[in-house]
């Protein structure tokens, strides 16, 4: 699920773009580092096959069909960090030269699939891979990587009080367990498809089993977990919920007063309040791929 | 006169056991166009990829007297330009301008001077006006005379061409033939098309099962390995 | 295909295809952020917004109406979650949600309508974004469709054979030429790795520096964005 823009409040992009921009920052190093660093092209055309392979249909049915979304598939194959910077690459097309998600949202797309997903599609891998349960951790990647995308998706899109009725939220949650299932098939079937054509092609996870792969699986999991419960606890919103938590309140009486007086003051105006909010967003983020992009120069200056 | 080309008992084996090379002895000789015939699979793809360093075996390859090895290998790939057969494989920047100013922004050309080899290399091959545009608004025979630009740009000693004439129609492997022929470097050729060679070679080799099973004018090595369709009429 | 439209697009010539991606960029970031907090209830901002993106196709030389369908492609996502806001009893919201994605949507198409991608990948570059992603974008963006092309022929050949075939063998069908489609990608992508070799690569691959910045793309900047804050204080 590609969340355009104008569907999250302010702070939930922002934010996100906040949070996903030093994350993909991080996972572009490592996948400069884990990778042979002369494979740029190697990542650029496997974007470009995992777009094609949505023109290849996998029959599911009562007449409709299903494609590969490619997540857990790429993590499997190019690692979890090369798979990221495929997927966010690939996010980024799609925004700009397909209106398929938006710009702002894309720090919140990212998140959700480039990280979230790619992140929870490995986990099963990592964990069962080598072992018997291997088909079993293959599906389960596929599945997990759909699901944990679209359900943190969803829990954006309450947040900026997108209000769903439980009768709707429990019909689309079943719709999303649905094509997880199908990813999940439709991984195992490619993954099986390409072991057997040449086993170089998927990786073997036995001998680099790292323990911060598996927190940053399960922590992605776990998000999703707490997704569905904000979910399906339906707020209407980060507003209310920060009420009713009484954050609003309590922030307030945090602010040091001189600052609540230039609130009255200058800051009056709500949207000119909520133009430097998302301003700030903006410098922040900016800030953090500056930063970000310093870290990097080293291997950038090989590299790139 | 001493070959710009020497390769020596060449042998190479692939990681899957696929034996490709089993003893290749050849010379190429300046100036000299010389046409490698040989049927799918008999490992001249796999021959060229030796010629620049992109695959090691054994024996011994010397490109104008320096050894294909590690120490080389920039100056080598400077001396031997390889025209791969998909153009699409050899056209990967964004616009045909920075794919031909590749080759010499990477041999440390200042921009300006890359930009005027490009230019340069791109007004041989004919194509001047395609400059900006994106290679995949080209048609098979532009793109393929793009790559060559992109090869001639960085002014090698040795063009080597896999399978030039695939993907192009006859005017278009006509406009090749002219466009090579005024070329003064020595080439290799290496192709299926039977009467672009004979157009162009002064000598064949013939690849067979990995070594070079026999060699000699282009109409001698058709007529004793049988490689032609039908008769052979020369294109003069 | 959808990208082939828009790279003719954006080759054409006028005073915004000429404006440097440096310039364009930030001013479409202000134009939707103008867009993303502006109240739920903002029809005549929006219809000013929508005059103003029409004015800018119109001044970039593209066809308007062909633009409008395109930036269509987001109202069916977003009809869904009008309609679910609709009966959730926030009639506002739902439009709200509509107006809003499809003018982001529209500014984004004449940014890219008016930039071709070289251009507008290497303004991110100088605006900070990792190289080693863009290159990959880029790689991504240029095989596209030479690796479509490929799907393509064997989505027909799929087609001529496996026309019979139970859903469960047409399945297989479908995951075994995904497998060979990866298959030539990676032969693919080896073999582009092999002729950058072969012109001198050494793990850098050169970006040529952007035409200068010019005084009329910071005109041009500040004046969009001047407009954007005033629309945003009027709403
Ligand atoms: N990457 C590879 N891995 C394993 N085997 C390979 C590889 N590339 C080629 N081969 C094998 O090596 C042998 C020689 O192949 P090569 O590509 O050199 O043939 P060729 O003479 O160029 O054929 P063609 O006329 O079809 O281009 C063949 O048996 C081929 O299957
Ligand atoms: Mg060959």
């Amino acid at each position: 699920m590609h969340i355009p823009d104008g569907f999250l409040s302010t702070p939930v992009w922002a934010a996100l773009d906040v949070a996903a921009a030093p994350a993909a920052a991080a996972m572009t190093r490592l996948a400069q580092r884990g990778f042979d660093e002369k494979r740029v092209p190697l990542l650029g055309v496997m974007g470009a096959f995992v777009f094609a392979a949505q023109m290849i249909n996998f029959p599911v049915g009562a007449g409709t069909s299903g494609h590969l979304v490619g997540g857990a598939l790429l993590a499997m194959s190019l690692g979890p960090a090369a798979a990221s910077v495929v997927m966010t690459a690939i996010l980024a097309i799609q925004a700009l030269v397909f209106q398929d998600g938006g710009i702002l949202a894309l720090g919140a797309n990212v998140f959700n699939m480039a990280i979230g997903g790619v992140l929870a599609g490995y986990l099963p891998y990592h964990l069962w891979g080598a072992g018997r349960g291997r088909r079993v951790a293959v599906f389960l990647g596929g599945f997990l990587s759909v699901l944990v995308a679209a359900v943190l998706a969803l829990a954006e899109l309450q947040l900026s009080g997108i209000a769903m009725p439980a009768a709707l939220l429990g019909v689309s949650l079943g719709l999303f367990v649905v094509s997880a299932v199908l990813e999940g098939a439709i991984t195992l079937a490619v993954f099986q498809a390409m072991e057997t054509l040449h086993p170089d092609f998927v990786r073997q996870p036995a001998g680099n089993r790292s323990r911060t792969l598996g927190g940053l699986g399960l922590a992605a999991v776990l998000l999703a977990v707490v997704g569905v419960w904000f979910a399906s606890a339906s707020p209407d919103g980060l507003e209310r919920l920060a009420e009713n938590l009484g954050i609003a309140g309590r922030a307030k009486a945090f602010l040091p007063t001189p600052l609540a007086g230039y609130q009255a003051g200058f800051i009056q105006a709500a949207w000119l309040r909520k133009a430097a909010a998302g301003l700030t967003g903006l410098a922040l983020i900016y800030a953090a791929c500056a930063l970000f992009g310093r870290w990097l120069a080293p291997s950038r200056q090989r590299s790139a | 006169m001493n070959p710009v080309i020497e390769a020596r008992d060449l042998r190479f084996q692939y990681d899957d056991g696929t034996v490709a090379l089993r003893g290749v002895d050849f010379r190429l000789y300046p100036g000299e166009t010389v046409a490698v015939f040989g049927a799918n699979g008999s490992g001249k793809t796999t021959f060229v990829l030796h010629l620049n360093g992109l695959l090691e075996g054994q024996g011994s390859v010397e490109v104008c007297g320096l050894p294909v090895a590690k120490q080389n290998l920039a100056k080598i790939r400077q001396k031997v330009g390889i025209v791969f057969q998909d153009s699409d494989d050899q056209l990967f920047m964004p616009t045909v301008l920075e794919d031909v100013t590749f080759g010499p922004l990477n041999l440390g050309l200042t921009p300006e001077a890359a930009f005027e080899r490009a230019h340069r290399a791109l007004h041989q091959v004919g194509i001047d006006e395609a400059a900006a545009k994106a290679p995949y608004h080209l048609s098979a025979g532009q793109k393929k005379r793009v790559a060559i630009a992109g090869i001639l740009a960085m002014e090698p000693e040795i063009l080597v061409l896999d399978e030039p004439t695939t993907f192009l129609d006859p005017p278009g492997q006509h406009a090749l033939a002219e466009l090579l022929r005024g070329l003064p470097q020595a080439k290799l050729l290496v192709t299926h098309d039977v009467e672009f060679a004979a157009a162009l070679a002064d000598r064949a080799v013939f690849f067979e099962k990995g070594r070079i099973a026999g060699e000699g004018t282009v109409a001698q090595v058709i007529e004793r390995f049988g490689w032609s369709r039908a008769v052979i009429p020369s294109t003069g | 295909m959808h990208h082939v439209v828009l790279e003719q697009w954006s080759r054409g010539q006028s005073f915004l295809h000429a404006r440097d991606a440096r310039a364009k960029i930030p001013a479409v970031l202000g134009f939707l952020i103008l867009v993303a907090t502006a109240p739920a209830h903002f029809e005549p901002l929006a219809l000013i917004c929508f005059l103003l993106l029409i004015a800018g196709l119109a001044a970039a030389r593209l066809p308007v109406m062909a633009a409008l369908r395109r930036a269509g492609v987001v109202l069916p996502f977003c009809a869904a979650f009008a309609a679910i806001s609709f009966l959730a009893g926030e009639p506002r919201r739902a439009l709200s949600l509509l107006e809003k994605s499809y003018l982001s949507a529209l500014a984004v198409l004449l940014l890219v309508g008016t930039t071709p991608m070289p251009q507008l990948l290497r303004g991110l570059d100088s605006l900070g974004a990792p190289r080693f992603l863009l290159m990959v974008a880029q790689f991504l963006y240029r095989y596209l469709f030479v690796i479509s092309e490929q799907a393509q022929h064997m989505r027909m050949a799929g087609r001529c054979r496996g026309g019979l075939a139970g859903r469960r063998a047409r399945f297989r069908a479908a995951a075994g030429a995904l497998a060979v489609l990866f298959s030539r990608s990676y032969e693919r992508a080896e073999k582009i790795h092999r002729s950058m070799l072969s012109r001198g690569f050494d793990g850098r691959i050169p970006v040529l520096a952007a035409a200068g910045f010019q005084a009329l793309d910071a005109a041009f900047l500040a004046a969009w964005l001047s407009v954007c804050l005033l629309l945003r204080s009027a709403a």
